[in-house]
């Protein structure tokens, strides 16, 4: 039995304050410029409601752009120089976090990302430490957008997949409906009133928002497809040629979770090294640079090829489900207007005429 | 960099071996009293000195950062200081646009036997960074946020292409293609609100070409991916004078590109233009009055008028006809005035320094470091080889802080200093909308004030100011040390 409340856009900046004093709120902030956007950061009281879909995810909640991982410094024995003491010092940390009015895309991104860090042969304790402590509040889309295709990969404008509660707008306010216990728990001590009456409305509201969008093309057998593709040069040549190679699709991708490990700071400087974990992406050169100096992908096609055989192939193939949302940013954000869409497409129809 | 407590402050000297290096032995042997907050950084030469070296020490925590080499026309290397005193009176009008008192950084001339000369120079740097005090920091300035205002009127009518002669330029462009691997120009991209470049290879490839004001993105980016192959690219102004610039600098051949123009009408501010339109299912149609273009979402029709959504820099263009080409077509339009201050600097030029660290704080927070800004920018021809992505040497760490990425600006802005042609596109690629271009048109007007009115892209012969010098600078002039 889930708990079901309702709350009145007067009451969300109240409800936020509650769930604050327990925990971190991450919340839709605008960022007024010639190319506005909008941005998760820490909500505190006195700062506005906003519910639009952000232009980057949340995924900085579980994968911080940067993250300490340890410390590390080295001490000489002043007896005998030879002597070197390490100390290590884990970074670990994970405070309560609740993210508010993320789309159910982020929310599912959050899902994607679950599988290679937490059920693989190694759970990732960085990120398994800041999962458990993430309550994830969804509110759901009223309608489809150009750029959005969440519906050609198994989501939906009101997917719970990934989310502990889904908040749907109905005249005159929310319905918040919990998906999962956690969610369950945080709705019971919210302080909102009940929304079993007008749950109905939030339901219909759903369904209206399913129908607003255009049928989705039957894509299943991408992974195959793109797999036969792999040696097709020219294909991905001629998908690739605007591309800028910049990696921004990567970033403001729900569900990449590539990254870089560097070391930074002097073991032996009194503030110590860091081991750093930041974001990396397939899109860029350096991705693939080994050590020796070869590169096995300096063609920013192969490149291409890595990100959407990744999204649409391989991990599908390990782990049963695209690795994309659909929620359309890299499209929708890409400086050249690229769209992975028509990529995809592309490539079904291409390995069909090939075979 | 340990410092005497309370004493002392941070300060960074880049001399040269050859001279100030000396200057400074000769003092000391000399035995010539001196402030001691100095740490001294051998150079082989002033030309060695990166404009960068300075920025970082400042961004990493330097007071003050003075740079020492031979005096001018007495150069070890005949001209290295030269090319120094160019970029480090860049680098001085520079610091400001950062929030960084420039008085921080000095630049002067001290030759070997000049022992007395150096204590001078090092005591009154060393006394003025103490009057300043310790550098104020970025990561702790307080919040601020402002946009810049939308540019003052048009120089020239703004329009939608509608009646420019497109179908002519497809069948010159076909003409022309059998000799050319491919033309760059801009098609439909997902939707009829918005293009994504075309590489035409084939005639039929021609037809999908389009001209309007949604050809915001600048093909420049794509030539010196073609090098050595013929190629043809259609070009609005504004990208015309990228074109130029790469020629000039020798990255792409005369021969081997074939500029087809019209001339631009303007193109509009995609980011304010997708705001307005807001999320929609599909575009239903989209049509081209005079001077607005009607878009139709999901039956409902959203009006934009070119005065009101031309990008910025398009209102204070001189130049929409291309400077440069080799197929021309369309009537001259009239330009009328001179160009205003760009938006993005005039914002910058009212805050004072302490309100720009704030800004920039402010504005860099939420940059993804995904470098679209470098990637969209056709003058960054070093690709995969950017030194913000180098580990050795180190220019910059993976730290996800504010100071880090607004030294990325900083690399790519320096970078570009009489480079820039200010075309924009850094600040067009950047996802999340951060008014990047400003530090380019700051360095942009430093270089015309220092440099005669040097504009870069403009003259395919002119030698980019910083990769020249003059024996006897007309507009820099030695300081004073007192």
């Amino acid at each position: 039995m889930s708990a079901i409340r309702f709350a009145t856009p007067d009451g969300l900046p109240a409800f936020l304050a509650r769930l604050s004093e327990n925990s971190r709120i991450l919340a839709p902030a605008v960022k007024p410029a010639g190319k506005r956007s909008v941005i998760f950061e820490d909500w505190h009281e006195g700062m506005p409601v906003i519910l639009e879909k952000a232009t980057v995810p949340p995924k900085d909640a579980v994968l911080p752009q940067c993250e300490t991982l340890f410390t590390y410094k080295k001490s000489k024995n002043p007896d005998n120089r030879e002597d070197v003491a390490l100390c290590l010092e884990n970074r670990a940390e994970a405070r309560p976090t609740v993210i508010f009015a993320c789309r159910p895309c982020d929310a599912r991104g959050f899902a994607v990302l679950d599988r290679p860090y937490l059920k693989g042969p190694f759970a990732d304790p960085y990120y398994k430490a800041k999962r458990a402590n993430l309550t994830v509040i969804t509110i759901t889309c009223a309608s489809g957008c150009n750029t959005c295709f969440c519906h050609w990969v198994g989501g939906g404008p009101s997917s719970p997949e990934g989310s502990d509660i889904l908040m749907t707008e109905i005249d005159g306010g929310f319905v918040l409906q919990s998906m999962t216990e956690a969610g369950e728990k945080l709705l019971e001590s919210a302080g909102l009133d009940d929304g079993r009456e007008v749950f109905a409305k939030a339901e219909a509201a759903r369904k209206t928002a399913w129908a607003s969008l255009a049928s989705a093309p039957a894509i299943k057998t991408a992974p195959q497809c793109i797999a036969a593709l792999f040696d097709n040069e020219q294909f991905w040549q001629e998908h690739t040629e605007a591309c800028l190679s910049c990696g921004a699709c990567t970033y403001f991708c729900p569900t990449c979770y590539c990254f870089n490990i560097t070391d930074e700071g002097d073991a032996f400087d009194e503030k110590g090294g860091r081991r750093l974990r930041s974001w990396d992406n397939c899109m860029s050169s350096l991705f693939t640079r080994e050590a020796s100096g070869h590169n096995p992908r300096t063609q920013k096609a192969l490149r291409m090829r890595n990100r959407i055989a990744h999204k649409f192939s391989t991990y599908p193939e390990n782990w049963g489900a695209f690795s994309c949302n659909g929620c359309g940013r890299c499209i929708s954000g890409c400086p050249v207007c690229l769209d992975i869409r028509a990529v995809v497409l592309n490539a079904i129809a291409a390995a069909a005429s090939e075979a | 960099m340990p410092v005497m407590k309370d004493k002392e402050l941070r300060i960074v000297g880049f001399l040269c071996n050859w001279c100030s290096y000396g200057g400074a032995d000769t003092a000391g042997v000399a035995r010539a009293e001196q402030p001691t907050d100095l740490r001294i950084i051998r150079v082989p030469c002033s030309g060695r000195v990166d404009p960068l070296f300075i920025v970082k020490a400042l961004l990493s925590g330097a007071d003050g950062v003075l740079v020492s080499g031979c005096h001018p026309r007495d150069c070890h290397y005949s001209s290295g200081n030269f090319y120094a005193r160019r970029r480090l009176e860049v680098l001085k009008h520079f610091l400001p646009a950062l929030g960084i008192d420039n008085a921080r950084f000095e630049y002067t001339w001290v030759s070997a036997s000049e022992g007395q000369r150096w204590q001078q120079v090092v005591t009154a740097f060393t006394r003025r960074i103490h009057t300043l005090g310790a550098a104020p920091g970025f990561e702790d300035a307080p919040l601020l946020m402002k946009t810049a205002d939308m540019a003052p009127a048009p120089l020239r009518p703004l329009g939608t292409g509608k009646n420019a002669p497109l179908e002519s330029l497809k069948q010159a462009i076909k003409e022309k293609l059998p000799d050319l691997a491919c033309v760059i120009g801009w098609k439909q991209g997902y939707d009829d609100a918005h293009t994504t470049p075309l590489f035409a290879k084939k005639p039929e490839d021609v037809d999908e070409l389009v001209w309007g004001p949604l050809n915001a993105a600048n093909l420049a980016v794509y030539l010196p991916l073609f090098k050595g192959k013929k190629v043809g690219i259609v070009v609005k102004g504004c990208d015309s004078r990228s074109v130029v610039e790469l020629l000039q600098e020798n990255l792409v051949a005369r021969e081997d590109v074939t500029i087809f123009a019209l001339p631009c009408e303007g193109t509009l501010d995609m980011g304010r233009v997708n705001e307005k339109l807001g999320r929609y299912n599909v575009v239903g149609g989209i049509a081209h009055g005079a001077t607005n273009i009607t878009i139709t979402t999901d039956g409902q029709e959203h009006d934009f008028s070119m005065a009101e959504y031309a990008q910025n820099k398009c209102r204070g263009c001189t130049e929409p006809e291309a400077v440069l080409s080799d197929v021309r077509m369309g009537d001259s339009p009239l330009v009328q005035g001179e160009a205003p201050v760009p938006q993005e600097l005039a914002l910058l030029d009212a805050m004072n320094l302490d309100e720009r660290r704030s800004f920039w704080r402010t504005q860099m927070e939420r940059c993804l470091r995904c470098y679209a800004c470098r990637n969209a920018c056709p003058m960054c021809v070093c690709r995969d080889y950017c030194i913000s992505d180098s580990r050795d040497p180190h220019w910059m760490t993976q730290e996800a802080g504010v100071t880090q990425k607004l030294f990325f600006q900083t690399i790519h802005a320096l970078h570009l200093a009489g480079r820039c042609t200010g075309c924009g596109e850094c600040q067009r690629a950047c996802p999340v909308g951060i008014p990047i271009l400003g530090l380019r048109q700051h360095i942009a007007r430093t270089v015309g004030e220092l440099f005669d009115n040097y504009r870069a892209g403009i003259d395919p012969a002119a030698v980019p100011p910083l990769l020249g010098y003059e024996v006897e600078e007309r507009n820099i002039r030695e300081r004073e040390w007192k």
